[in-house]
């Protein structure tokens, strides 16, 4: 069955990224303006990639528990968690630009991190409560626990090395667009290179049908929101050093919205099943750009909100292949057609 | 009974959703102060006149007639105000609030405004007591209730004081016979009073229990009604089924069983599951195919749920290879070398998301584990071998399988299953909705497998299959193994027998 270019699932995310790059190119030349100083480049682009890791890394990890029919509330504490959990480590440090030390806290954040994620596994696969409700628990819980981290104070750092991972520069370019594409790349080898992505979308796709088969859903589901918990957790890890602090309260707020917003761009399916992590990053980035976008044509604040709500509303809608057809042939737009259009193209 | 006017009556109905003829000219009718059951295999066609007369859907064509007026129903309320009141097969009541606040949510007797909760809990108890003869405490939360005392409620709030006509839908599916008998003599109660009720059900004893009148449907066709009394057991299996014992008597049989005298595969012992099929016993030898003969819900597939793990056991014993095991995960059973093609292939066997090459490795590579996964070349290899084998179309392992037809789908699953090379396979109606050509073909497959050694369970509602397959068969009723055939036995006419029953 031969799909129509603007049926490809990546098709409309890329074509509104391309508007927003246009828009730019007409009003804000100098958006594009990538400048090269002391050994690094600088410009929107390039802040682009730098400010959209965390959101793409945390995406990512979304996008697999998304596959399985789940969803991850609690990332955005977990963010929270990380970051507290290695400016405290550091703090307390007698020689905070030591590497042994530093190294110590990241890994200290990742496992507290992976045990979270292992928790909300623990209550979707074991205790078999909704993965909404089993992540809003920590996602409320955890907000508390970061606090309780930093005794509600927000920790400061002056450590180098830390500093590096969100705010460092390694050939050229921000060290945290190296470690979105390292987790990319993990993420793409462990899902495509394993049957680890088959199972996902099995799962996913049709739960009782997996079981029969002999798939081990429930060992899946742990390890999937493991590695989503350890996405978030190295994200946190970006959001605190790029600012050298833990703020237990804001770290990583609504980061949760937005990443499931880059899944659902990207064309993965909230009802699980077939996901795409190339759809995820061009989600990803194409919400860090509009942000940018929005700032760079001088949008006043108070209605950034506004616009960026209507921007996604548009590229949500344009997806929709009977909101397509409706806008074409004129005919009102009727949902309970669409599912049965969406099934035959697949 | 018989010489009052009926208060229902419809001719002519036909009804057609796309690429299928779901009621094709039926006639029905129904009269005041009878049970009248609406008897018919998978897709005869008793959901959708339930639906027809319900409101649910409007009928394309015909005429239904309802205490002398014609009716055209336009959704389930008006059926409701008309006095047709349907209990369906899921209790649709809330468990957390009490019996009198069921029976009368949406409709509360008010007092200047407000909740009469005094007047509402005396008319629950008369209603409970008068009509259904029934006592209970109403104030009590419905959960507190047993699922049979629930039944009774949803029918009591069905039957607000216009009902002139009760729709039963498989009642009785999860009661056990006690709880049967309970509703079985309100139902009776009920009857005195003079309301007509239409009874749907699996259970030909229930029928023969409670039912005056059977209507029988067959591939959307109306075949015939009768009085109950007036129709053997056998006869009414022969049309449901839409064979002629005459014709069938000299049907040629298997001969002799190969494997018999090497010990089984497998030995079920007292195996069953409250809810699901009775206890019951049951050998399988390797190269050996046993056949499972019955009607939809007589525990068919239950009994193959139990040996493939989906379902547990609550009691017996299961001896696979000479050796006892609990079977609590299809995963064992797999490992155990058992392989089951269920019938449900769309919600059960296939998923939709995923191509033709990762449906038929999906099993393989669930045993194998995530990380030790098979290479692209080798799953290639295993799609293309297979498709060639069972003539998969269209031939292509990338296809995604939602894409294909039926038979092809089924073919995949096959595929999917004897890729592990089970030594016990488990088809459950193998062949539904697939084509003549198709279905020859598995059947000789399986004939071709079980000569390589293969134990073979063969599950279907057509008799002549299962006879030209099978060398032994159990035949169920009513979820209980009724009887095995062997050698000259194997025939339809025995089978159509030992499923009518006493």
């Amino acid at each position: 069955m031969s799909v129509r270019w603007w049926n490809k699932p990546l098709f409309w995310p890329l074509a509104v990224f391309g508007l927003l790059l246009l828009l730019n190119l007409i009003f804000k030349p100098e958006f594009f303006a990538i400048r090269y100083q002391n050994g690094h480049l600088y410009g929107s682009l390039i802040d682009i990639l730098n400010f959209g890791s965390p959101l793409a890394i945390v995406a990512i990890g979304m996008t697999l528990v998304i596959a399985t029919r789940g969803i991850d509330l609690s990332v955005g504490s977990l963010v929270a968690i990380s970051g507290a959990m290695a400016c405290l480590t550091i703090s307390r440090g007698d020689d905070q630009h030591a590497l042994s030390l530093v190294l110590t806290a990241v890994l200290l954040a990742l496992l507290v991190s992976i045990a979270l994620g292992l928790w909300n596994g623990l209550l979707v696969a074991g205790a078999g409560i909704q993965p909404i409700i089993a992540t809003l628990i920590l996602m409320v819980a955890g907000r508390g626990i970061a606090q309780l981290i930093t005794s509600g104070q927000i920790i400061t750092v002056t450590s180098k090395p830390y500093n590096f991972i969100g705010a460092g520069w390694l050939m050229t370019l921000p060290f945290s667009v190296y470690l979105a594409a390292a987790v990319f790349l993990f993420a793409a080898w462990m899902t495509r290179k394993t049957s680890l992505g088959m199972f996902i979308e099995a799962i996913g796709c049709n739960p009782t049908a997996s079981r029969l088969a002999g798939i081990r859903s429930r060992s899946i589901l742990l390890a999937v929101y493991m590695f989503c918990a350890l996405c978030a957790g190295i994200a946190g890890l970006i959001t605190s050093s790029n600012v050298s602090s833990a703020d237990g309260n804001n770290a990583g707020l609504w980061i949760e919205l937005d990443a499931i917003l880059a899944v659902v761009i990207g064309g993965t399916s909230l009802s699980g099943g077939r996901f795409s992590l190339t759809g995820t990053l061009a989600g990803a980035l194409l919400i860090q750009t509009l942000t940018t976008t929005i700032y760079m044509l001088g949008v006043p604040p108070e209605i950034t909100l506004v616009v960026k709500a209507f921007v996604v509303l548009a590229v949500c809608l344009i997806q929709s292949p009977s909101f397509r057809r409706s806008l074409t042939r004129g005919i009102p737009w009727s949902p309970a057609a669409s599912g049965q259009e969406v099934s035959r193209h697949g | 009974m018989s010489e009052n006017r009926p208060i229902l009556q419809m001719f002519g109905i036909h009804k057609r959703f796309p690429g299928v003829h779901a009621l094709n000219d039926v006639r029905f009718r129904m009269f005041a102060g009878e049970v009248h059951a609406l008897m018919g295999e998978n897709g005869a066609g008793k959901s959708t006149l339930i639906k027809v007369l319900t409101g649910v859907y409007p009928v394309d064509e015909g005429s239904v007639e309802w205490e002398g007026r014609p009716l055209h129903l336009r959704s389930p309320l008006e059926a409701q105000q008309a006095g047709i009141s349907t209990v369906y097969q899921e209790i649709n009541l809330c468990p957390n609030l009490s019996v009198a606040e069921n029976i009368f949510i949406g409709r509360e007797p008010r007092k200047f405004g407000k909740i009469s909760w005094k007047a509402m809990n005396r008319a629950a108890e008369a209603l409970l007591a008068e009509r259904l003869n029934v006592k209970l405490d109403v104030t009590k939360p419905l959960d507190t209730y047993s699922v049979a005392v629930q039944q009774l409620v949803a029918i009591a709030r069905a039957l607000n004081i216009s009902a002139r006509l009760l729709i039963l839908d498989e009642p009785t599916s999860s009661l056990d016979r006690d709880e049967t008998n309970k509703l079985f003599e309100v139902m009776r109660h009920l009857k005195k009073q003079g309301l007509a009720i239409l009874f749907v059900t699996h259970f030909l004893d229930q029928v023969y229990e409670v039912s005056d009148r059977i209507t029988i449907l067959r591939n959307g066709r109306f075949v015939g009604e009768y009085l109950t009394d007036e129709l053997p057991r056998v006869e009414l299996v022969q049309k449901m089924i839409g064979k002629d014992l005459e014709l069938l008597g000299g049907m040629p049989k298997r001969t002799a069983a190969p494997g018999e005298a090497k010990p089984p595969y497998l030995r079920a012992s007292g195996l069953g599951r409250k809810g699901g099929v009775e206890p019951f016993d049951l050998t399988i030898g390797s190269g050996e195919i046993v056949g499972l003969a019955g009607l939809l819900g007589s525990g068919r597939t239950e009994t193959a749920r139990l040996l493939f793990g989906a379902d547990r056991a609550d009691q017996g014993r299961l001896v696979i290879e000479g050796r006892e095991i609990r079977l609590d995960s299809p995963r064992k059973a797999i490992d155990r070398g058992i392989a089951f093609c269920s019938e449900n292939r769309k919600s059960e066997g296939i998923i939709e998301d995923l191509t033709v090459r990762e449906n038929i490795i999906l099993a393989l590579q669930a045993h194998r584990g995530w990380f030790r996964a098979l290479s692209r070349r080798r799953q290639e290899e295993i799609a293309d071998e297979y498709i060639r084998a069972l003539d998969i179309k269209p031939p292509d392992p990338e296809q995604f399988i939602r894409n294909l037809s039926g038979g092809n789908q089924q073919k995949v699953m096959l595929a999917r299953w004897l890729l592990m090379n089970p030594r016990l396979l488990i088809l459950d109606e193998p062949t539904r909705g697939i084509d003549v050509g198709a279905k020859a073909e598995i059947q000789k497959l399986v004939l071709s497998l079980s000569r390589e050694g293969m134990a073979v369970l063969f599950i279907s509602s057509e008799l002549e299959e299962v006879v030209r397959v099978s060398s032994r068969i159990a035949v169920l009723r009513d979820r209980r193994h009724v009887r095995h055939l062997t050698g000259d036995d194997i025939q339809q006419t025995t089978i159509m027998q030992a499923i009518a029953g006493g």
